[in-house]
């Protein structure tokens, strides 16, 4: 069964948003897609400072078997990424949640945020997948 | 409705993710793929492949029949427990399916071929077969496991009796040993070192758990993919197909033109096609940068035209995208692919990619 931590804001494109102390939100894939795509081999990090509106195509992740888009979950700007993924792209597999997260957004309006799926209603996106 | 193979219940014991594969639910791997991978390249694997189709051909004129069948020449089995690698051609020159003959006599040997070409090869051997005196049967009763790796011939003294064991140690590739009712093949899809094991269900199902036991890592559909991508292998269906001949599918090795009389199924398209000249090849690509090569990428070559990725993936071994890809007769050594929109820069190389 895949984990879907309780205090993080969900997408439909399976992407989770946490928010930090200073406002600003970091941004990964969730557990449920990792098990999906299996084995992440490659990470394309988006830009610094690229400017992103909420369902940009901000990054690209790789597994074995195919690619996914990763859209941003939030409009903003990116000032933070996580170059560790370059050299160990399976830190997505091994930590979605924490040492694999994708990039740091400072968003402009953290109201967006509402619009987005709690954890409750993420798992049950997910479990009508199946 | 997919079908199961008879090692189901031992998948799902071993964790494993299920998937589709040509109407057989299959191991893709059992957590990690790529760990999978290197317990073959560097140790040993264990993988179920009973969704692929036995084929027994009972009868006088097996040899006969089998001439007229295959591209490759099954004369060149010379003893019982030989075996080969061939095509299965149409009239045009195209492949079927891609098998290996096995001689058990001269009046029989058993054909292993593609789980998703079952129905339509049976069907085309069937109805080649109503001119010469052979039966066919589909040996659904059997199952096939194969164990691959550099350490998998020394485990087989752990898992078979000594004499059985030393029997099968003394094999050359393509050398198979009969433990009746089990059959031992050297043979594989991984490039290592290896066996293939037919066997009936009940006795698969003992094999297994003990190799389980053995604290042997059993390996899904997906490293089995890489492993034989490493290797330089062609997968059916991808790197060649009913529309492909294998003289452009780098399996011209394959197909045996030695004896004139021998008017095999798609020989005079072959012909043909030699004497019009081969305008294509099938070749290894390697991606330099970061990113994986991925199935119908389209490759350019400079001067030289266009073609295809036939089967793209991602080389644990190298930690490298590497491709196998259809292009035009060329000398050239380096290429380019074409990836969401970008041109990337590839090696052009002849596999196997992990030598």
């Amino acid at each position: 069964m895949s984990d879907t931590p309780r205090d993080l804001h969900y997408t439909e494109s399976h992407e989770w948003v946490r928010i930090e102390n200073d406002d600003t939100v970091l941004v990964g894939v969730t557990d449920h897609a990792q098990h999906q795509l299996g084995d992440l081999v490659f990470v394309e990090l988006p830009d610094m400072h690229l400017t992103l509106e909420k369902g940009d195509e901000m990054s690209v992740v790789e597994s074995v078997k195919t690619a996914a888009d990763v859209y941003s979950p939030i409009s903003g700007t990116v000032i933070e990424i996580n170059n560790q993924l370059s050299e160990q792209p399976d830190l997505i597999n091994q930590d979605p949640y924490g040492r694999g997260w994708i990039c740091r957004i400072k968003p402009d309006n953290l109201e967006e945020l509402d619009e987005l799926l709690d954890a409750d209603n993420y798992e049950k996106i997910i479990s009508e997948e199946h | 409705m997919s079908k199961k193979t008879a090692l189901y219940d031992q998948h799902i014991k071993s964790k494993a993710l299920m998937v589709d594969f040509s109407g057989w639910q299959m191991p893709l791997h059992y957590g990690s793929q790529i760990q999978e991978h290197h317990a073959v390249r560097n140790s040993v694997g264990l993988f179920d492949v009973s969704h692929m189709g036995v084929v027994e051909i009972i009868g006088k004129e097996t040899v006969n029949y089998l001439r007229h069948m295959l591209a490759n020449d099954v004369v060149k089995l010379k003893n019982t427990g030989d075996a080969l690698y061939s095509c299965l051609l149409n009239e045009k020159g195209g492949v079927i399916d891609d098998l290996i003959a096995y001689r058990f006599s001269d009046d029989n040997f058993r054909l292993v071929i593609n789980a998703g070409c079952r129905d339509k090869d049976f069907a085309w051997l069937q109805k080649q077969a109503e001119k010469f005196d052979v039966t066919l049967i589909m040996r659904d009763d059997l199952c096939l496991l194969a164990l691959q790796g550099p350490n998998a011939i020394v485990m087989l003294e752990k898992i078979f009796d000594k004499n059985v064991s030393e029997k099968i140690a003394a094999l050359k590739p393509f050398q198979f040993y009969v433990s009746s009712p089990t059959v031992i093949a050297r043979t594989g899809y991984t490039g290592e070192p290896g066996v293939e094991i037919m066997l009936p269900t009940q006795q698969a199902i003992t094999l297994w758990e003990k190799c389980i036991e053995l604290n042997i890592q059993p390996c899904g559909l997906g490293a089995r993919d890489t492993l034989r991508l490493e290797a330089g292998l062609n997968l059916y269906g991808a790197d060649m197909n009913q529309e492909t001949s294998p003289l452009i599918s780098n399996l011209a090795w394959t197909v045996s033109f030695k004896d004139d009389h021998r008017k095999f199924i798609g020989r005079d398209a072959l012909e043909k096609e030699k004497q019009a000249g081969i305008s294509q090849q099938l070749v290894g690509l390697i991606l330099e940068s970061k990113g994986v090569l991925r199935n119908h990428q389209a490759v350019k070559i400079n001067g030289d035209g266009f073609g295809e990725i036939t089967s793209g993936s991602f080389s644990p071994t190298l930690n490298k995208s590497i491709a196998l890809a259809r292009i035009p007769i060329s000398h050239a050594t380096n290429a380019m692919v074409e990836r969401r929109g970008e041109w990337l820069n590839v090696k052009i190389v002849k596999p196997p990619f992990n030598k």
